[in-house]
């Protein structure tokens, strides 16, 4: 091995943006078309649907039929490489307490994978009153015009329905309910648990003004991206449209260590190891703004320390990394036996959800503070790997087709038909709530772990608490109720035993929250428009500024505040104060 | 580049400036290799260098794939819908699949032996060679999860196992999936339920 080097470019860029998921592919499409010379630094590989989407492959083109591997935790098709672990990438958990860290390194980052579903905070969740939350220094009025943009921008499909916390947008009409679903929204309203229509950001129609992107054609399958851009990812709907401005460019593979400053603490660009060439390297910018995602933007932050930044840049309130915040998550299955034996047809529907409960209970009947909503789904899939695992469980629980009852199991002529019987026959619904923002759930830097670069790891350190396990407990009776009067056959057990059911912190992988945003720069990190408190030409755009979450998955609210955080730097520009 | 070649790549040296500009400009498609353009667009170069790597390697014995294969076919047999499970070779896809998940390997090659013994005891001959009679009351002792013996259970974990397998690999396959009547994967214009699926279960009054 040769003498190591550092290469610094003499290059100055407007920008330099780490990361290229929502964040950080919003703020790249808006600084770009607006004239500014954009760096984007990405830790993986370059994708574009058009490309490298396996859309409408069938499960016998991957030998394993779609199940997951090393490179793709969501399995073989799923378009995010990555996952819990990342080989030569490690992280570690103090006091014994669990987080799991999804990390997705491609152009795109998590936008690969996510559900589209795509929801506005509302007016509660920005200035909460139940006298628990904290409040966040902005308010719904302010965001609402970039609500609106973005959904202009980018397309979602919705109902409007006038719902005090659940603001409408501006929609494309939503896909129709699959079979399963109508039992669920009949089931739902015996139950009194409301139902609407679901929000995502799927073409259902062509997006008015947009020729790059074509309309939905019904496959289902957004999680493996979208060959003609109907869904959103960031790749396909923000960078690559970026870099057909000519003034953003991309490197890939480019693993950032650390902000640089200046004597003055001034943030003057990053340096990055190269994972292509294993190279060091330095680039500058008049401005850096951090969209690695939460937890990573925060290890940038917290391993950029210098003379003038003891504890890491942005970081004098010692808060960075601090409020880590997943989504509460619980889930339930049923089987609806007057399903069996369904007629067939082409039930794939939009790749996003088509049913969605929000959440409208009154907490003060509550045992916990704030809620979940609800995501529903159930139709006959395209089989893939584990297909029919359960049948030979479920056809010991209703009469076969003679209408005599049968042991559970067997083998034959009689099980190949149930497994016919059986198909498109369940549904599954998943409550997704407000995890509490705690200054005790926080990440840090190792202080004695390095990754396979040299570059110190981040320990997590969470629990939950009663406020999110009654959550959960009550989630659980809320499915309940509803599979009842459905008249469905639940397929899972949940208890105290395993906190009904309430999925590890990081699971749901909507983790947000670690450079939070206030008005006080010893209480927070970010001002309100995601700009350090310590260091005027450093931002943050990804999850990281939440102050706390809310029930509602944080990419539409990322896309807002990075497009409007993007607009703030270009006036600050336009003023020379950065 | 993939992780292969930038392991090789490993020499940190001095770098030219002109190298340095290179790695600055825009890089499409560099991680994406593609072997065949057409089908393989969407692998990473790692991707298709395991499975080429997989799919050299053999598993289990040919003793082992022949009890596989009549295992298979009892558990999905041809009828008048569609072939057996060796006939969409699912045994082909067991093979792969233990090799793919390393998880598989004990419990199938111990669940395979433990088979064997079951019947040497009781007729005197490996799965394979006994009569179907022999195969059938066998199987019978490990099919029904609910019913079964305690001494069998070892047996029932095996059997849930090779018969999810099969399953797996039936139904994903072109036979399996034409078979269950899976309509999708299709483009197509999604307006909801068929009218006449609606009354069947009398739905038309659900609101959307």
């Amino acid at each position: 091995m040769g003498d190591i080097q550092i290469k610094k470019s003499s290059k100055e860029y407007d920008v330099v943006i780490v990361g290229s998921g929502a964040g950080g592919g919003m703020a790249a499409y808006v600084l770009a078309n607006a004239g500014v010379k954009v760096l984007m630094l990405e830790a993986g590989p370059f994708f574009d649907p058009k490309i490298h989407s396996s859309q409408l492959k069938f499960p016998y083109e991957s030998p394993r039929r779609g199940a997951s591997t090393k490179e793709r935790a969501n399995g073989d098709f799923d378009a995010a490489f990555g996952g819990w672990e990342i080989e030569g990438e490690p992280y570690t958990r103090k006091e014994s307490t669990e987080f799991d860290w999804f990390r997705s390194r491609m152009l795109g980052g998590r936008t690969n994978h996510w559900g589209r579903i795509s929801l506005r905070f509302g007016p509660k969740d920005f200035q909460p009153d139940d006298g628990v939350s904290e409040r966040w220094p902005i308010t719904y009025d302010e965001v609402k015009p970039f609500y609106d943009k973005v959904d202009q921008l980018i397309g979602v499909y919705g109902t409007v329905e006038g719902l005090e916390n659940e603001p409408d947008g501006i929609f494309l009409p939503p896909p129709k309910p699959r079979l399963p679903e109508l039992f669920i929204m009949k089931g739902a309203a015996a139950a009194g648990v409301k139902v609407i229509p679901g929000r995502g950001s799927v073409l259902t129609k062509a997006l008015p003004g947009n020729k790059e992107r074509g309309a939905c054609f019904f496959c289902g399958q957004c999680g493996r991206s979208c060959k003609v851009y109907a869904d959103f990812s960031s790749s396909s709907c923000l960078v690559i449209p970026a870099l057909k401005t000519g003034n953003l460019e991309l490197i890939s593979n480019a693993m950032v260590r650390e902000v640089i400053t200046d004597k003055a603490g001034l943030a003057t660009g990053v340096s990055y190891v190269s994972k292509e060439d294993l190279q060091e390297y330095q680039v500058n910018g008049k401005v850096v703004v951090l969209a690695a995602s939460s937890c990573e933007s925060s290890r940038i932050m917290l391993n950029s320390r210098s003379q003038i930044y003891p504890n890491g840049i942005a970081n004098s309130s010692g808060l960075v990394g601090k409020y880590l915040q997943d989504s509460t998550g619980a889930s339930q299955s049923a089987f609806l036996p007057q399903l069996l034996d369904r007629k067939r047809f082409n039930e794939d529907g939009a790749g996003s959800i088509h049913i969605y409960g929000p959440w409208m209970q009154d907490n003060k009947k509550l045992n916990f503070p704030r809620g979940y909503h609800i995501e529903f789904g159930g139709g006959m899939g395209m089989p893939g790997y584990g297909f029919g695992g359960n049948v030979p469980r479920l056809n010991g629980k209703v009469p076969a087709a003679d209408g005599k009852m049968k042991k559970a199991g067997g083998y034959g002529a009689s099980l190949k038909q149930d497994y016919r019987r059986f198909f498109g026959t369940q549904v599954g619904m998943a409550g997704r709530g407000v995890g509490m923002a705690r200054i005790d759930n926080y990440c840090e830097i190792d202080p004695k772990i390095v990754d396979r670069f040299g570059i110190p790891v981040l320990r997590f350190h969470y629990k939950w608490y009663d406020d999110e396990i009654n959550q959960a407990k009550h989630m659980q009776e809320t499915f309940s109720s509803i599979i009842h009067e459905m008249g469905g056959i639940p397929l899972a057990e949940h208890g105290p035993e395993d906190m009904w059911g309430l999925a590890a912190p990081g699971r749901i992988i909507h983790e947000v929250g670690t450079a939070r945003m206030g008005n006080d720069q010893k209480k927070s990190v970010l001002n309100k428009w995601c700009q350090a408190h310590d260091c005027k030409n450093l931002f943050v755009v990804d999850g990281a500024p939440t102050v706390q979450q809310s029930d509602k998955n944080a990419t539409w609210t990322i896309l807002a505040l990075s497009m409007r955080t993007s607009e703030y730097i270009l006036e600050q520009r336009k003023m020379q104060n950065i | 580049m993939n992780r292969r070649e930038s392991l090789k790549a490993i020499s940190i040296g001095t770098l030219s400036a002109g190298v340095l500009l290179e790695a600055c400009k825009t890089k499409p498609h560099d991680e994406v290799v593609v072997e065949n353009p057409e089908k393989d667009s969407d692998r990473l170069a790692v991707e298709i260098e395991r499975d080429k790597k997989l799919m050299a390697e053999t598993f289990f014995t040919p003793h082992e794939m022949a009890t596989i294969t009549i295992l298979s076919n009892i558990i999905i047999p041809k009828d008048d819908h569609s072939g057996s499970a060796s006939d969409a070779k699912v045994p082909e896809f067991i093979e792969f699949i233990v090799k793919d998940m390393p998880a598989h390997q004990v419990p199938m090659r111990g669940g395979l032996r433990w088979l064997d013994l079951q019947c040497l005891n009781r007729y005197n001959n490996p799965f394979k060679d006994c009569n179907s009679q022999q195969q059938l009351e066998m199987i019978d002792e490990i099919a029904y999860p609910e019913t079964a013996k305690p001494e069998m259970q070892q047996g029932v974990a095996f059997f849930d196992r090779i018969r999810s397998l099969t399953a797996s690999g039936f139904f994903t396959s072109k036979m399996g999936i034409e078979d269950l009547g899976y309509m999708g994967n299709n483009p197509n214009n999604w307006e909801g339920v068929p009218t006449d699926i609606i009354k069947q279960y009398g739905l038309e009054n659900v609101k959307f």
